[in-house]
């Protein structure tokens, strides 16, 4: 048993961390940029984590590549575009704003503006009407206030 | 022999479901006073039946009956019993087990404390919450029963996925249960009163308890996640924005904007059918992240059980009860005569702002985690919706929220003038801004999430105190007298403040650095000075861990020695971090232990978390401004008040 557990801890300790210390860039400039694109980029294989969370060796060819581009004087949309064009938008965690996909950047904004001017056109309906909607104290009432406020 | 009485409990919980659905409804109908009158002891029964099958089941997973096929596939001799016990919701069968027990908790609740709700609506509102209850009953028998034997035991079990074998994870999901799940009464009652065609003040009181109970539970249990999200999973992430986190977040955004509006209804009476819809649509969310999570049509990280079959089912369950609800709603929202008129500028406006920036950030929420699956099926576009998006698309309601809070939380009723209302708020402004000047003097990088955030988070929290000292007329003996729903009130305001201040300034000011740590030999990040003592390998109950010890030390002095872990669980061949973190007010120091480098040394991950705490703290600040408020003499004075053999307990009002 006692061997089995060894071999399960040899065989299993290996990935844990997500970027690893021989990663990381010499110029810390590049580096934090290459961790900035690294939280938009998704890892092909996982399910909903960044390449910089990821364990997936996939994820850390991606990083690679990603710091590959930036040594190579890459701007950081040279970067997206080139690992787009490789691996499809799946792996774009913003979205374009291209096509199809301004329906989901403006459904915010847009429903918004709807939703305001409803809630003006149903404010202004509450609005109270000129003059008191209550009935006026009549005179009895008037008196009986009197008295109790004199009390 | 346990586990086959558990079973049939539930088969006849589901029996006396269908009962209570179809009874009390009809009796409400043709105003039967003994037809009505049988919700009441099903609710119980019900409630007992499911309670016992739980039982049941949980005797199963502390006991290790391998013999059930769930508990050998989630459940291990050597587990701690927190976790042989936690491992009952730990999966698809058993946490829908715990859905169905929580859903007749509250409808048995609603017998119990609803003595004083006029018999007919009683009555409908049980028989709804029997139909949920009914459905979802037979999901489990049909699709998911968990009491399904093996011809053949096997000698041991394969054990609950690592991960989910830790204390904030195994009480995460009964809450956000008791918070899903409470939404269901919010919903009763909106189809209840559909049904009736009338709704009053008196109605919006009785909604508003449940609906707060539902947001509290639900604050807690989205807080829980997210905070184990933080420590556990070795990043100090503490939101990612996946498709299952949106679901839970979806029905808080729309129980908070119902929390609302049903004041209006109860204070006002008007935005009734505006409520009744944001009633059927918080629990309609609800159902919708219940489908998310189980069906499996979202990837995302916590996706538990993903079969096709169960999906369909819950997507069936949906339609009818959203459907359903909805299409009465259309028939029947004309009856809902608002009554109460106020002019554009009062709390009346504020809080329907409010509700406006609310449901349409829920709505965001809501076409980002479907986005991807609305691309594929039209355009044949495979692509991800992530943290991104949502951090641009998301944000801004959040700050035009925080702008306008404190501001209609000091608004008079229907009609007042924002200048004079807003006088006692000048000096929560310029505190505001001193904190933002005192964040641009601290901050090296000028950053604007933090000014922003920062500024913001404090204007929450000085305009609820503004508002507190506004209450109690400028004295100071009079604080402690105010009710407390105005208590309740300032705390949860001043909670999401808190909680604003945190995500700003952690986003922000968070730094992390990755390096390969000899031991022995001290290495400094942002003036804290760190060494790696040693590395131990220890055996743990059910797993082995890499234990390293590694001491943190500010100015020469100890302030902490820290243990970060590797651990291996054996049975599911499944590696995790056990991050180290030293807790403070201001920042969090987190530590990681990684892999041994060939070189020598080990990889280590530090990072300096500044005002994490301040999430969670705002959260709970939150949950208990809902309890607060939900303590307050006027919900118990309702409920006593019509029992007449108490009329002595309610005293005079002030």
């Amino acid at each position: 048993m006692l061997k089995r557990l060894i071999l399960a801890v040899v065989l299993l300790a290996s990935p844990v961390l997500a970027v690893q210390p021989d990663e990381v860039l010499p110029d810390p400039v590049l580096e934090s940029r290459a961790r900035e694109l690294a939280k938009v980029l998704r890892c092909p294989v996982c399910q909903g984590e960044n390449i910089d969370e990821s364990n997936a060796s996939i994820s850390r060819d991606l990083r690679l590549l990603v710091r590959d581009r930036l040594l190579a004087g890459d701007s950081d949309g040279e970067v997206l575009d080139y690992v787009v064009g490789r691996y499809g938008e799946y792996v774009l965690f913003e979205p374009d704003r291209s096509g199809a996909n301004l329906i989901l950047w403006l459904v915010g904004p847009g429903v918004l503006l709807v939703a305001l001017g409803g809630a003006a056109v149903f404010i202004r309906s509450r609005r109270p009407t000129d003059g008191p909607t209550e009935p006026a104290l009549s005179d009895d009432e008037r008196a009986r206030l009197a008295e109790i406020l004199r009390e | 022999m346990i586990a086959e009485l558990g079973h049939f409990a539930l088969i006849l919980a589901f029996g006396v479901a269908l009962i209570q659905a179809l009874v009390p409804l009809i009796g409400a109908a043709r105003g039967w006073a003994g037809w009505m009158a049988v919700g009441e002891p099903a609710a119980s029964a019900q409630f007992l039946l499911i309670a016992a099958s739980f039982g049941a089941l949980t005797y199963a997973f502390v006991t290790s009956d391998f013999s059930l096929q769930l508990v050998w596939a989630n459940s291990h001799t050597d587990k701690p019993l927190l976790y042989k016990i936690s491992g009952v919701w730990g999966n698809h069968e058993g946490s829908m087990l715990l859905w169905v027990l929580i859903l007749a908790l509250f409808g048995a609740a609603a017998a119990w404390f609803g003595g004083a709700l006029p018999p007919s609506l009683r009555a409908r509102v049980l028989s709804v919450q029997a139909m949920i209850g009914a459905s979802f009953l037979g999901f489990i028998l049909f699709t998911s029963n968990p009491f399904t034997r093996l011809a053949q035991p096997p000698f041991n079990g394969q054990d609950l996925n690592p991960l989910l074998q830790d204390p904030g994870l195994a009480f995460h999901p009964p809450f956000l249960y008791l918070g899903y799940v409470g939404l269901s009464m919010a919903f009763s009652f909106a189809v209840a009163a559909l049904i009736e065609g009338r709704v009053d003040a008196a109605w919006a009181r009785w909604v508003r308890p449940w609906t707060l109970a539902a947001w509290v539970f639900l604050t807690i249990g989205i807080a829980l996640g997210s905070w184990w999200a933080y420590y556990e999973l070795g990043w100090g992430g503490f939101w990612f924005w996946d498709p299952v986190e949106n679901a839970s977040f979806m029905p808080w955004l729309l129980a908070a904007a119902l929390l609302h509006s049903a004041i209006v209804v109860e204070k006002r009476e008007a935005l009734k059918s505006w409520t009744i819809l944001l009633a059927i649509m918080a629990f309609g969310f609800s159902l919708i992240g219940t489908f998310i999570v189980r069906s499996g049509v979202i990837t995302s990280v916590h996706s538990f059980a993903s079969d096709p079959e169960r999906g369909v089912y819950i997507l069936a369950i949906l339609g009818v009860f959203v459907g359903g609800a909805l299409t009465l709603y259309a028939a029947r929202a004309g009856a809902m005569q608002a009554k109460g008129v106020f002019s554009m500028v009062s709390r009346e406006s504020a809080l329907v702002m409010n509700n406006v920036l609310l449901a349409v950030a829920a709505l965001v929420v809501f076409v980002g985690t479907i986005w991807p699956l609305v691309a594929e099926m039209f355009w044949d576009r495979k692509l991800s919706v992530g943290a991104p998006f949502f951090e641009k698309a998301f944000t801004p309601f959040m700050i035009a929220l925080a702008i306008i809070l404190p501001i209609g939380a000091v608004m008079p009723w229907k009609r007042g003038s924002i200048i004079k209302a807003s006088q006692p708020l000048w000096g929560a402004l310029v505190l505001a801004l001193a904190v933002v000047a005192l964040v641009w003097a601290v901050g090296t990088d000028r950053s604007a999430v933090a000014l922003v955030g920062a500024g913001l988070g404090s204007w929450l929290v000085f305009g609820a105190l503004a508002e507190l000292w506004l209450r109690a007329a400028h004295r100071p003996a009079r604080l402690l007298r105010l009710p407390r729903a105005d208590w309740g009130k300032a705390t949860a305001h001043a909670g999401l403040g808190v909680t604003f201040i945190g995500i700003a300034l952690l986003t922000a000011w968070d730094m992390e650095d990755i390096r390969v740590a000899q031991v022995g030999e001290p290495f400094t990040v942002r003036g804290y000075e760190i060494t790696l003592d040693k590395v131990e390998q220890i055996e743990g109950p059910n797993y082995l861990s890499t234990t390293a010890t590694m001491t943190l030390r500010e100015g020469g002095v100890v302030t902490a020695v820290l243990h970060p872990e590797k651990r291996v669980y054996p049975v599911q061949a499944m590696p995790t971090t056990e991050a180290a973190i030293d807790y403070r007010f201001t920042r969090d120091v987190y530590l990681v232990i990684g892999d041994a480098q060939d070189g020598g040394g080990w990889a280590v991950r530090t990072y300096i978390k500044p005002f994490a705490n301040w999430i969670w703290a705002g959260c709970m600040m939150m949950a208990l401004g809902g309890l607060l408020s939900l303590s307050d003499r006027r919900y118990r004075v309702a409920a006593g008040a019509r029992r007449s053999a108490a009329p002595l307990a309610a005293t005079p009002a002030e």
